[in-house]
């Protein structure tokens, strides 16, 4: 029998369905809400393709949502499901506020150790729910939540302590010391037009790359998978399954450790008390969904969220409310998730139509 | 001690005001856990029904339609994810994700396109709850202090009750907790397992739009966008400290709301910061978790996929 190469067996194929499904209901409820959405998705585009100084400011958005895409793609690859990403990122950041504030380094040393520190907590953050998983049976997904939540509270609890909170009011930490930013040099940046340009997404890119070597070509991204694929037969097969299980957490922790340290040492230099989750984490669920799990997509998933918030956040201008992209998102990945049950749609379709 | 008693009173008071939202929100969320479905996106539907219950009260002008309102607002964003999840398998927690996403993002959408905020205008108190004891007491002493709140305060435990009621002493109770373990053999036993899972997650919906309605219509009078933060995932941990039964979850919303209430009191005083009371239900549940573990309550079939046989 020939084996045909079918544009219905690509997963592909459905990530673009489903962000396209997600853009036309989102028109509708622009539509509902009397604002047309050829203005609103135009300037969507303008807001991010109009100008090259855009564009690095997508870049500057998107990276701390690849490093979420990034741990959350990880995780699933090892049959975890990182939902937790939205703690380790704030544990993260914490981390790096810490060392940003009270250590007295030189520069480049000074944001290496804060990113590491990041990368720690992030780690240690995640380890903790891996822990429960493997010692105690606790499925993740609940840990994890709890975790988000804890990391939430205790963000807003140390941004409050007199080690770190600014003098005078407000309800945010001090700015990180400027040895410990990532930015660009000055001149660079005020060539770019952006003064937030820094090194995140070129660091995320990196670390997206670092990440594919380890899944495909090395014996601990092997035995990751495997466990991922079946934990029993990997267990058969000599591969010390809980192991595995707490490495993977791990690292997918570090990675959303070091993306917050990415948006606080890039754009943000300091941390304010929020008064609800600010979702890079969950944002990097969608990221990781849209990638179908493959650390070079959330490269590309990541530029697409990121260009989706910072142009979102201009959609006030023609009137339209910036939610709107939370709605689309969300559908996206509703319809990645029923994405399956449109492929056996499909192909049940085709082969009718085949005999 | 005069002193005390009054404020024992009030601590009473903030607690019966903190807890309705997340038992009403719990009662919901142990039917859909029981019955197989994971509802991860009990916040996003207490959002939506926080602002559904502050719209309607705002135009309708009577509480109770806006409470049910609100109610139905949740249940709509509920039969999004029991489709997704039971007509069409989806991984229930990816799906719960997506509802976070939608609800919070729909209700702020439809506020700014409504009112041109993100907050809606306050409501009246003609538009709000009522209070059952309103002027019965004399206002400042214990019972004025204790007795302080909406007549929906009370009738979340009657709820309770019912729940516990459907759960263990109906026919329906007895499906849907079945359906939660062993979903094959219900079917081979004639239950539609689809149908009992649909009402189960509609319910949970249902249940957590009021307790989001709740909240605007009650416990705060309009809608923020910070009116719901964390009480869906508070819900959640609460059914799983109660051991996925409507009468412990109904225990566990009452100590997580005692954390409420301490938290609203002392947010005046400033002697602990209310950021690390606020982590007390969190950190609770994972010692549960913890401690429960190797005795496991959570139904055998929760989160699989099942697929009718025909």
């Amino acid at each position: 029998m020939k084996k045909k190469i079918n544009i219905l067996d690509s997963n592909v194929f459905y990530t673009f369905l489903a962000i396209i499904i997600g853009f036309i209901i989102g028109a509708l409820f622009l539509m509902v809400a009397k604002v047309s959405p050829a203005a609103a998705y135009g300037k969507l585009i303008s807001g991010v393709f109009g100008k090259p100084k855009y564009m690095i400011w997508t870049l500057v958005y998107a990276s701390p949502l690849i490093f979420t895409g990034l741990s959350v793609a990880f995780s699933l690859r090892t049959g975890v499901f990182n939902i937790g990403a939205e703690g380790q990122f704030v544990v993260g950041s914490l981390a790096a506020v810490f060392v940003g504030i009270v250590f007295k380094l030189p520069p480049v040393l000074h944001a290496i150790v804060a990113i590491l520190a990041a990368a720690a907590a992030g780690f240690v953050w995640s380890y903790l729910v891996g822990l429960m998983k493997v010692k105690r049976g606790n499925h993740e997904v609940l840990s994890y939540i709890m975790f988000n939540w804890i990391a939430f509270y205790l963000s807003n609890y140390l941004v409050n302590t007199e080690l770190l909170h600014k003098e005078g009011d407000g309800e945010a930490t001090k700015n990180v010391m400027d040895s410990a930013r990532i930015l660009f040099p000055e001149g660079l940046r005020n060539a770019l037009g952006c003064n937030a340009a820094n090194w995140g997404f070129i660091l995320a890119v990196l670390v997206a790359v670092a990440i594919w070597i380890i899944i495909e070509k090395t014996t601990l991204g092997y035995k990751l998978k495997a466990v991922g694929f079946n934990k029993d037969a990997a267990n058969y097969g000599g591969i010390n399954s809980d192991r595995s299980i707490l490495t993977a957490m791990g690292i997918s922790g570090m990675l959303a450790g070091v993306g917050g340290a990415v948006q606080l040492l890039g754009m943000g230099a300091r941390i304010s008390q929020f008064a609800g989750q600010e979702g890079f984490g969950f944002q990097g669920i969608t990221v990781a969904l849209i990638a179908g799990s493959n650390p070079i997509g959330c490269i590309f998933s990541g530029i697409f969220y990121g260009a989706m918030k910072y142009g979102g956040s201009k959609l006030t201008m023609v009137g339209a409310p910036e939610e709107v992209i939370d709605i689309i998102m969300g559908c996206v990945i509703i319809f990645i998730a029923v994405a399956q049950v449109f492929k056996r749609l499909f192909k049940s379709f085709g082969k009718k139509k085949e005999a | 001690m005069d002193n005390l008693i009054m404020n024992l009173g009030l601590l009473i008071n903030a607690t019966l005001v903190a807890t309705p939202p997340l038992l009403l929100a719990a009662i919901g969320s142990s039917f859909s856990e029981r019955s197989g479905v994971i509802n991860l996106g009990i916040e996003g539907m207490m959002t939506m029904g926080a602002f559904a219950g502050a719209a309607i009260g705002l135009v309708v002008g009577n509480g109770w339609v806006a409470f049910l309102f609100g109610g139905l607002a949740g249940a709509l964003l509920a039969v999004i994810h029991a489709i997704v999840c039971i007509q069409f398998q989806a991984d229930q927690t990816i799906a719960g994700t997506a509802i976070n996403f939608i609800g919070p993002g729909l209700a702020l959408f439809l506020s700014k396109a409504i009112f041109k905020s993100t907050d809606t205008p306050p409501l009246s108190a003609a538009q709000k709850l009522p209070k059952m004891f309103d002027g019965v007491f004399e206002a400042g002493s214990f019972w004025g202090n204790v007795l302080n709140v909406y007549t929906v305060a009370y009738l979340v435990f009657i709820f309770a009750f019912i729940a516990w009621f459907v759960f263990y002493k109906t026919k329906f109770g007895a499906h849907l907790r079945a359906v939660g373990e062993h979903p094959e053999a219900c079917e081979s036993l004639g239950i539609d397992v689809y149908k009992v899972r649909y009402t189960c997650v509609i319910l949970s919906g249902f249940m957590s739009g009021l307790g989001g309605a709740f909240v605007t219509l009650a416990t705060i009078n309009q809608f923020r966008p910070s009116v719901i933060v964390g009480q869906g995932f508070i819900a959640i941990a609460a059914v799983i400290f109660g051991k996925f039964s409507p009468g412990g979850a109904m225990k566990a919303c009452l100590l997580f709301g005692f954390c409420g209430g301490v938290k609203s009191i002392i947010t005046m005083s400033n002697v602990i910061s209310p950021n690390l009371i606020s982590m007390i239900p969190y950190v609770v549940t994972i010692l549960a978790l913890l401690l429960f573990s190797g005795k496991n309550h959570t139904p055998a079939a929760n989160g699989k996929i099942f697929v009718k046989s025909k």
